[in-house]
């Protein structure tokens, strides 16, 4: 089953006079339960193309589909609503509420999304566990390393059991140990919970974990490959 | 709900010292605009009291060709046999005393120097001369028969440097357009706090005024205090009788009532402009506090918050700002008018050399339930108002720029 198409999209950017072209009309189908790594240098619109099937922004031209749904034309309330649920986000900075604690951050999808207080805590102890931060519940985001705050952000995402994560050089800001255990909880929860994973990276110790790298060159696909 | 209450809360609690000031800012303007309204209410009752027991009376009848502006003396001008009728006006159910008095120009001469006085022959034993009998601070009051004394009030005793027992020489035009003169032993120096109207009143028993300016058996009015003002209409209507006029205390303090008229219409401008700087202040913090968390606002908006939800997360966020504000204005600015409404605020009137107004010595505060709520409310519908801009700015933010921002 297909989570998420995009059928010919295009991407301008316009600042002043000067129109930038992010895309030029990718196509790209991502199934269910794919870990699926963007690749591409700078500027080739690995970004982008997260934002748009993040519901994060409209293309200027082509087609978004989520869930057999198309979302290109939707306006910010309806794509806020799309998100809420359907779709999860890792940043590549830590992006936590500071004054919220790990287990507050956490709880912040499960809140819009309407959950009661008891389903909060069951789901919150279960993902504190399984991205191994079961004990710094309490912890507000400085009180965590990097690499703490990165797994606090994928158990952020996966709360509310969303179809698709979306992650945007989640290794960037961190070291190569702390990299390899955010890298490693990702691969374990989408092999347990199913969750497809889509993440933008140029970090070839990242690309590794990928089973499918799509790689984008100036606003193109330039290479779609599987990975045993 | 709560949680976003929390949430809110706590994001004032980020800079708490940016917080602090903001909220003290509105606290300081809700201070000073309470204040203000007790101030000016207290100068109003004390202006508009004191004027109608030392000077305007509820009530006036005069004969209706007395103008008051020329201290008129001419027979014509003049009541007659003015105990009889402020006798039947006495008997009228809400009169509280009824007194007729005679006005003078004059002269008070010592050896060394004089000043310009107003002359009133009152009766020493009526109810209506109790503020000036009340008043005296040395000496003693004047007797009904009384034939060489006068009573003067403390400012002008300090200035010409007299004391009681003290001889002067007063000098008064007379009925038949002359002066008369005589000397005059000081009987009493009273005071009745009101500096503008002690510095320029001397006293005399009606019957020696009489005399001395040739007016025989008649007065300039008859001076009425009524048991309550909102009677004065109502004593008006049965005071009506040809050849005299019925004053009542608005019309013989038309200036200081439109003073007050204009005062309270230029305080409500005052109190915008107050208002409006506390409010930048607000919308400043506010504007600061959402660029600050352009980042936090996308991540939020990325995890599903609709903008109607930001929009209330901020204007919780000024809410919480006010209501602080609020309590500390209540609590900085009720210290204050409880204060002064104790101990009044001194205030210089020699400075105010308007004829015929007449203010205290020192202002009594008072801020009454219905100033207080208004301004509290409307203290809080500024600083909400100031909320909504950059709450709006906030709501309005596509995540993707939102994002993309350095923070």
């Amino acid at each position: 089953m297909e989570v998420a198409k995009v059928e010919n999209v295009t991407r301008i950017y316009t600042v002043g006079k000067v129109e930038t072209q992010a895309l030029r009309g990718v196509s790209l189908a991502i199934e269910s339960g794919e870990f699926t790594a963007l690749v591409g240098p700078s500027g080739s619109g690995k970004t982008t193309l997260l934002q748009l099937l993040g519901c994060l922004d409209r293309p200027t031209g082509g087609r978004v589909i989520i869930n057999g749904k198309d979302v290109s034309q939707l306006n910010r309330d309806q794509r806020a609503d799309m998100r809420r649920g359907t779709i999860g986000f890792i940043f590549q900075f830590f992006a936590l509420i500071p004054t919220l604690t790990a287990y507050e951050n956490i709880e912040m999808p499960l809140l819009l999304n309407g959950h009661t207080a008891a389903e909060r805590q069951a789901r919150i102890s279960e993902l504190l566990d399984a991205v191994g931060l079961g004990d710094r519940g309490a912890s507000r985001p400085d009180q965590l390393s990097g690499g703490q705050q990165q797994r606090v952000a994928i158990a952020r995402a996966l709360a509310s059991k969303p179809s698709l994560i979306l992650a945007d050089e989640p290794t960037a800001n961190l070291d190569t140990p702390n990299g390899q255990q955010v890298m490693e909880t990702m691969t374990r929860l989408n092999k347990e919970t199913g969750v497809t994973f889509v993440f933008a990276t140029h970090d070839p110790r990242v690309i590794q974990y990928a089973r499918r790298i799509v790689t984008l060159r100036d606003g193109l696909v330039a290479e779609d490959k599987a990975v045993k | 709900m709560i949680q976003m209450l929390k949430l809110a809360f706590r994001n004032l609690g980020r800079n708490r010292r940016r917080t602090f000031f903001s909220a003290l800012a509105m606290g300081l303007a809700l201070a000073l605009l309470l204040f203000m309204a007790a101030f000016i209410q207290g100068e109003v009752g004390s202006a508009v009291e004191a004027s109608i027991q030392l000077q305007s009376g509820h009530l006036q009848v005069r004969t209706a060709s007395y103008d008051e502006a020329k201290t008129s003396l001419k027979w014509e001008d003049l009541i007659e046999s003015p105990e009889q009728v402020a006798g039947q006006i006495a008997s009228i159910g809400p009169v509280a005393a009824a007194t007729p008095r005679l006005y003078a120009s004059g002269f008070l001469t010592t050896r060394n120097e004089s000043a310009g006085v107003r002359v009133v022959g009152i009766d020493p034993t009526s109810d209506a001369s109790a503020p000036f009998r009340m008043g005296v601070l040395d000496g003693a009051f004047l007797a009904p028969d009384d034939r060489e004394g006068v009573l003067i009030g403390a400012p002008l005793a300090n200035r010409l440097d007299l004391s009681a027992g003290d001889s002067v020489s007063l000098s008064v035009n007379t009925s038949d357009g002359d002066v008369a003169e005589q000397a005059f032993t000081i009987r009493g120096i009273y005071s009745t706090k009101t500096s503008s109207f002690d510095s320029v009143t001397v006293f005399l028993p009606l019957a020696k005024a009489q005399v001395l300016t040739g007016a025989q058996d008649r007065a300039s009015t008859i001076f009425v205090l009524l048991k309550d003002t909102a009677q004065t209409e109502a004593v008006v209507a049965s005071l009506q009788a040809p050849g005299f006029q019925v004053l009542t205390w608005r019309d013989l303090n038309k200036l200081l009532i439109q003073t007050e008229e204009l005062a309270s219409s230029y305080m409500a401008y005052f109190y915008l402009i107050v208002l409006a700087i506390a409010a930048t202040v607000i919308v400043n913090t506010q504007i600061m506090s959402v660029y600050e968390r352009t980042r936090e606002i996308g991540i939020l908006s990325a995890l599903g918050m609709r903008g109607r939800r930001l929009l209330a997360l901020f204007l919780t966020e000024s809410g919480f700002l006010a209501l602080a504000g609020i309590l500390l204005g209540l609590v900085v600015g009720g210290a204050f008018v409880a204060y002064f409404t104790r101990y009044g605020v001194p205030i210089d009137v020699s400075q105010f050399g308007v004829t015929g107004m007449l203010f205290s010595d020192r202002i009594y505060t008072e801020l009454t339930a219905k100033d207080a709520i208004q301004l509290t409310v409307m203290t809080l519908i500024v600083t909400l108002l100031a909320g909504v801009y950059p709450a709006v700015l906030a709501a309005r933010m596509e995540p993707v720029a939102a994002l993309r921002a350095e923070k």
